[in-house]
């Protein structure tokens, strides 16, 4: 396996391996797996998603098309399907994202709600209790926190707390993170919060095709999923096949996208992150770096074996979110690894993140609080130790 | 010898006390009888139904036998708490039983109940069955919820009634939520959504009670004021501990909850009005026993002549009991011999629940996801547990 020269300040703990085999298999739960599991247990070794190729396409659509199609055609395909939430009718949505829904499907199945989110959302999981789908919709997630008792007490854990009896098909749906200028309390993003309740479901597309393969598998799950959409993405446009154009097209949950292959270093990334960590490995690839782009898509459950399968290739990661540092979405990438894939590491595991702040309204400031490709370039080198300046103390 | 004469001519149902002393079978007739309510119903926005409720000697037996049966659990879990084999929480519901009973006599299997954690009685009256009630409230695999619920998260989804909830105020809006989907379905069913006083004040009750009322759901919010949020009097919680006028806009009618028949009759009108109209609010003026759970004594932030006072005054199975003897249904033996056979039910019913084991290890991985895709989940020590979810 490619190595990265040693670096002077950190040396390897261990000795050099040219070969995997070398190493205690840290796996030896897969064994426990096995025997536990019903189901096949997933092949951790080839459980890396192949990485998708557009065919031939001529068609670009923005994610916000994509999102748009994806309700449009699951709202016709399935009568039980229905959207609410603030000005997602009559305004054609606050972002436009369920634009003409209301004209074709009718007031009794696109509603406008009242500014109360609690309320509306415990109907919301009132209806799915008594054999609806619905899909609400919050305006930004930063909402959805006066709605959170029903998202994880009313809908997460139903099916557990009824032994199976009572199940909650709803997706809870909007745009997440930060936008641009909104300040502190418009800003957060939730995916560290949804993604640790157990019972919750949560995905965070970044193409076109992500937003429609995820959005239709969220919207025939039978459990309730958290889709977490970026404001701006919303216009950004992208290559799209005619597979994920037709009406079937749906992506699997649970399973991650190595959005480009690469040797000596897995950055792993979700959302709006995803095109920054690609324009962060173009910018490798000219200083002879190597890195795999990982595209979680599905923070819960989170596809362990494809970010281990990556990292035992590469020895290197760096997880890359724009949320809150402490206890992120990183922190569990990193423990994850740290635990079944410890003896392949070849550096400490590097972690870029939105600043642990709340969100500043000057441009300077905001631009400082939320990851930069530069910041994902520096860690990576830093992960192939590559840095070129000497790291300041943490103390 | 005339007297005597012209008491047999006078129908059974009026005859004197001393015709008791006759052996006669307890009644089981489905003639129509009208029983007038203890008091008249409280109206706000809307014309109170009627005092007078019909109801047959048959029903008025089975009244007695559902409450009596639902006092006898409740007694039968308090004392299987303090024997430490109910753990945690457990909120018992003596005094209110007749909102329980007098409510499944107004509707229909069809329509859907949602309520707090207070839940035992709701779902027996929603044909849930004693050995599975105890059995949950003791953690084993033959309870409600297979031993993963617990007292506050009994269910019947065959009954539509949807739990069970633990957080305050949270299942006003779910009922709401049910209420929109039957009329989505145009079942021309109703949902209730029950709530205490402690509850009533809660902002989202409000909120889906404003959007219940825009798009004319089937919704009945149904307060159980038994006069305590925990250990707080009503008049420290609510500026306007008027329950039934909350809704503002929305109707409203204030019911005695002690008594079966004016339950009944109220909740039949409200049915009837959320199916054509829109949400309207009940509120039941009932009263429990126990404290708010086994936690609570029940008697620091009231006085105990208070509740003798109540159980003297107006316990909803005396009631009964009394309407049965005043229109010689049954004799007081015939009920004892009842209430015996209930405490034998209750009784062989305990005797099997302890019967049945605790759920299997593996259960603990099971019902995350109705479907889990083989996600892995984790234990403690997820090098020593890890299961895959089905």
């Amino acid at each position: 396996m490619r190595q990265c020269p040693p670096a002077t300040r950190f040396p390897s703990p261990v000795p050099l391996s040219a070969s995997p085999s070398a190493h205690r298999d840290p796996f030896p739960s897969l064994q426990v797996l096995a025997q536990l599991a019903q189901a096949p247990p997933p092949a951790a070794a080839a459980a890396a998603a192949p990485a998708r190729t557009y065919s031939a396409a001529a068609k670009e659509i923005t994610v916000r098309e994509a999102l748009n199609t994806a309700l449009d055609e699951e709202m016709s395909a399935d009568p039980s399907v229905f959207l609410m939430g603030e000005e997602v009718g009559e305004y054609q949505g606050a972002y436009k994202i369920s634009k003409g829904l209301l004209d074709k499907y009718g007031p009794d199945r696109v509603l406008d709600t009242p500014i109360t989110e609690a309320g509306f959302t415990g109907i919301g999981v009132g209806a799915a209790y008594h054999g609806l789908r619905p899909i609400v919709e919050f305006m930004t997630f930063n909402f959805s926190m006066q709605a959170i008792d029903h998202i994880i007490n009313s809908a997460a854990k139903s099916n557990y707390m009824s032994a199976g009896q009572i199940s909650v098909p709803i997706v809870f749906r909007g745009p997440n993170g930060a936008a641009a200028g909104v300040g502190a309390q418009h800003s957060q993003c939730y995916a560290a919060w949804y993604a640790h309740v157990p019972g919750l479901k949560v995905l965070a597309p970044y193409s076109a095709e992500d937003a429609r393969g995820l959005l239709k598998a969220a919207i025939r799950d039978p459990d309730p999923v958290v889709f977490l959409e970026n404001e701006l993405l919303y216009g950004e446009s992208f290559p799209v096949s005619a597979e994920v154009l037709d009406s079937s097209f749906c992506l699997p949950i649970g399973k991650a996208k190595i959005e480009r292959q690469g040797k000596d270093v897995t950055i792993t990334a979700f959302s709006k992150m995803v095109g920054y960590a690609l324009q962060a490995a173009d910018i490798l690839a000219k200083e002879g770096i190597s890195a795999e782009v990982i595209n979680l898509l599905s923070i819960r459950p989170l596809d362990r074996a494809a970010i281990n399968a990556s990292v035992r290739k590469t020895n290197r990661l760096v997880t890359v979110e724009e949320g809150f540092p402490q206890h992120g979405i990183g922190a569990e990438i990193c423990m994850s690894v740290v635990e079944d894939s410890f003896e392949y590491l070849d550096a400490p595991v590097e972690r870029i993140a939105g600043a642990d702040v709340p969100m500043p309204y000057a441009a300077n400031l905001e631009r400082m609080a939320v990851p930069q490709v530069d910041d994902i370039v520096r860690a990576a080198k830093r992960a192939c130790y590559r840095a070129a300046v000497p790291m300041a103390a943490t103390a | 010898m005339a007297a005597a004469a012209l008491l047999r001519r006078i129908p059974a149902a009026r005859a004197p006390a001393t015709a008791f002393m006759a052996a006669r079978p307890i009644s089981d007739s489905t003639a129509a009888l009208t029983i007038k309510t203890s008091v008249p119903f409280t109206s706000h926005l809307v014309d109170p139904p009627s005092r007078d409720v019909t109801t047959t000697p048959a029903e008025l037996v089975t009244f007695f036998r559902d409450m009596s049966l639902m006092r006898r659990m409740e007694i039968a879990a308090d004392s299987l708490y303090k024997a430490k084999l109910i753990r945690g929480f457990c909120h018992l519901y003596d005094g209110q039983e007749a909102v329980a009973v007098g409510m499944e006599a107004a509707i229909t299997r069809s329509d859907s109940i949602i309520t707090a954690y207070r839940d035992h009685c709701t779902y027996l009256a929603r044909g849930g069955d004693l050995v599975s009630a105890f059995s949950e409230l003791m953690g084993r695999e033959a309870g409600c919820s297979r031993g993963k619920g617990g007292s506050m998260h009994f269910y019947k989804k065959d009954a539509n009634f949807y739990g069970g909830h633990g957080i305050v105020g949270a299942q006003v809006p779910l009922g709401c939520g049910l209420a929109f989907a039957q009329k989505y379905k145009k079942e021309d069913t109703a949902t209730f959504a029950l709530y205490g006083d402690g509850a009533a004040n809660q902002g989202q009750l409000f909120e889906a009670l404003n959007i219940s009322a825009l798009w004319k759901l089937p919704a009945i919010l149904v307060c159980e004021n038994n006069h305590y949020g925990m250990g707080t009097a009503e008049w420290r919680a609510a500026k306007s501990p008027d329950y039934y006028k909350r809704g503002d806009y929305v109707p409203g009618l204030k019911v005695d909850g002690m008594d079966v028949l004016a339950v009944k009759q109220a909740c039949k009108f409200a049915k009837d009005h959320a199916v054509a109209n829109g949400p309207i609010v009940l509120e039941m003026d009932t009263y429990r026993y126990h404290g708010h759970s086994m936690s609570d004594p029940g008697s620091t932030y009231r006085t105990r002549d208070e509740i003798s006072g109540v159980r003297q005054e107006r316990d909803p199975i005396e009631r009964v009991r009394k309407l049965l003897f005043t229109h010689d249904l049954a004799t007081a033996a015939e009920l004892k011999d009842m209430e015996k056979e209930i405490r034998k039910q209750v009784d062989d019913a305990i005797a099997k629940a302890k019967e049945s084991s605790m759920p299997d290890t593996s259960e603990l991985f099971t019902n995350v996801y109705k479907k889990g895709f083989g996600v892995e989940s984790f234990g403690p020590d997820r090098k020593e547990l890890r299961a895959s979810l089905p």
